[in-house]
């Protein structure tokens, strides 16, 4: 048994412990090992079209995790005072949404937004009151945002509903009795006690959007993201530099995860 | 004055009534004592009472006031928690304080308010540490000066010592009486302990599946209750359930209480054998066993020795007799 679950995390992390390792690699091969060299991580810094990519993705994580934790959040709020069938629905249709494979994601998103722009671009054409061309919606940033936004916000209900499961209901009640308002009862009650959750929710929504490739791989139009540049690069050979890349993007969504994971914890801990 | 008085009281969840057309009037200065099993609706009663819950038709006045439809807020009512609720971030002084510094009273007549509450609680040297530094029986406390501070017309309480150990139980419960002789308002008590009920309260209200079973002095509804419902839910040990028609008695059940039945090891009306024996030192329980009227409980006062399968018979107190008829309602 135990020799099995030793193969099952060979397997799964063998592959990703070769790419840093070679990352780091002094010669060009990506099979043979040349000596220590930290010089393709300065290679792809020093790239504009990886930093130009970087900036892409850093720009539409922090974007749609911003609009996922607002959004999810105030779902969750919501939600906690449906009941019935109506939850039964919201809840089956918020975990499909993370279920859903992320190139149906992908696919479907790019087919709706092909067609809403195929009817939005024409009308917008002609209401165009100057002499100018009228802007023509098309993709790029707004629907990269939107379509990782609609995902991560799943993410972020879930992980803020399941942070509000624990909380003492008594309190929000003691609240209102004290004579708080219901927004001063959130600022004094709700929100110190969901705030873990909701941290966490935003930190696992920016390690989404700064990892994905599939969706992102739909709906970027002529942006392209890390992972979409490191995917394109990858067809005319695997380099240290994508190495590098591959690496750097690891480390910081591990550290993303492990930071979520603490505060979590911590929040646990602290009841 | 600050009365109570509550009408035609409904309230459903989902679908499901809890709360099925209550009547209470609760005069000014007095305390009574919601008791029944959980899920008899008496906690939705206090939140409904509190503004916690909004009913779905009937009344609530307070002082002459309808405040049904009022906030918690603006209903001069100060409610004490099962769980405390004390906020967590909050420093004793803090959480005594926040209610009038949210009525928008001044920083110094808050202190001051908050000073005079913690010499009547005994809560001085505690005043700047955190809920999670208090034992249980200090965050009692704090919940009850957090009530009191506001000097409300109506005071709530939701089992407040049932967190508490039994030691600690019986010393607030005295806690409790002398409080409310000192401030004399008026205070509705929910509790299953019927102890706490009986010894605190001017008035207890037997509450069964959302309706209000009988309302009246404690000794005046453990005498003389109006069903075999608080026959048996008031007094512990329970009271006996016997088959009339063999007993030769009216109705279809006779009620009597496990003190009010003799023993003897000569001769009695009814004989048994000892089943179980409980020996508490104060007081002897046994479980008799006998053939015609199934398990009977007897209660007897001091240490009394019995052994196991005994025979012993028993006479019951023909006078303390409650009759029930086929539905539980008593016969008098």
């Amino acid at each position: 048994m135990r020799i099995y679950a030793l193969a099952v995390y060979l397997f799964l992390y063998i592959p990703i412990g070769i790419i840093a390792l070679f990352s780091f690699n002094a010669g060009r091969h990506a099979s043979q090992f040349q000596g220590f060299s930290t010089q393709w991580y300065g290679k792809a810094l020093s790239n504009p079209f990886v930093m130009d990519a970087f900036q892409t993705s850093l720009t539409v994580a922090l974007a749609s995790a911003v609009l996922a934790t607002l959004f999810g959040t105030m779902a969750a709020l919501a939600l906690q005072s449906v009941r019935g069938r109506l939850r039964l629905a919201f809840d089956a249709l918020i975990y499909i949404a993370v279920m859903v494979p992320g190139i149906v994601i992908g696919i479907a998103t790019l087919i709706a937004l092909v067609t809403l722009f195929g009817w939005l671009n024409p009308i917008l054409a002609a209401i165009w009151p100057f002499a100018a061309k009228a802007p023509q919606l098309s993709l790029g940033y707004g629907s990269l945002i939107a379509a990782h936004g609609l995902f991560a916000m799943a993410l972020v209900i879930i992980i803020v509903r399941a942070r509000m499961a624990g909380m003492d209901r008594s309190l929000i009640e003691a609240s209102a009795d004290l004579g708080a308002t219901p927004w001063g009862t959130f600022r004094q009650v709700t929100l110190p006690q969901i705030f873990p959750g909701i941290l966490a929710g935003f930190l696992l929504a920016f390690t989404f959007s700064f990892d994905d490739f599939i969706i992102a791989f739909f709906v970027a139009g002529s942006q392209t993201t890390l992972p979409v540049y490191v995917f394109s690069s990858i067809r005319r050979g695997v380099t240290p530099e994508i190495n590098a890349i591959g690496t750097m993007v690891l480390a910081v969504s591990l550290l993303l995860l492990i930071t979520a994971q603490a505060i979590l914890q911590r929040g646990r801990k602290a009841e | 004055m600050a009365s109570l008085e509550i009408s035609a009281l409904t309230k459903s969840f989902d679908g499901q009534e809890v709360l099925r057309g209550l009547d209470l009037s609760v005069g000014d200065g007095e305390f009574w004592a919601l008791v029944g099993p959980s899920g008899c609706g008496k906690s939705v009663l206090l939140r409904n009472i509190a503004g916690l819950v909004t009913p779905d038709s009937g009344t609530i006045r307070l002082a002459g006031r309808d405040v049904t439809r009022l906030a918690p807020a603006e209903r001069d009512i100060a409610m004490v928690f099962q769980s405390y609720a004390l906020y967590p971030h909050l420093s004793v002084a803090g959480n005594l304080g926040i209610g009038l510094r949210q009525a928008g009273l001044s920083r110094a007549d808050t202190a001051e308010a908050v000073r005079h509450v913690a010499d009547l609680l005994g809560l001085g040297p505690l005043m700047n540490r955190l809920p999670q530094e208090l034992s249980g029986g200090e965050r009692q406390r704090v919940a009850i000066g957090r009530a009191i501070v506001r000097k409300p017309s109506l005071f709530l309480f939701d089992e407040p010592l049932s967190n508490l150990d039994a030691a600690l139980r019986v010393h607030m419960r005295i806690e409790m009486a002398d409080l409310h002789r000192r401030l004399g308002r008026t205070t509705i008590y929910v509790t299953h302990d019927q102890v706490e009920a009986m010894t605190l309260a001017d008035r207890i209200v037997v509450m069964n599946a959302g309706r209000i079973e009988q309302t009246g002095r404690p000794m005046d509804v453990y005498h003389d209750p109006a069903n075999m419902f608080v026959a048996g839910f008031i007094g512990s040990p329970r009271m006996n359930f016997l088959d009339a028609g063999r007993l030769g008695r009216p109705g279809r059940h006779v009620g009597i209480r496990p003190e009010h039945i003799t023993v003897s090891r000569v001769s009695g009306a009814v004989s048994g054998t000892v089943d179980h024996i409980e020996t508490l030192g104060s007081e002897t329980n046994l479980l008799v066993r006998t053939a015609e009227l199934g398990f009977v409980t007897v209660r007897l006062f001091g240490h009394q020795e019995f052994a196991a399968n005994e025979t012993v018979h028993l006479d019951f107190d023909r006078q303390r007799e409650l009759y029930f008829d086929a539905a539980g309602q008593r016969l008098r």
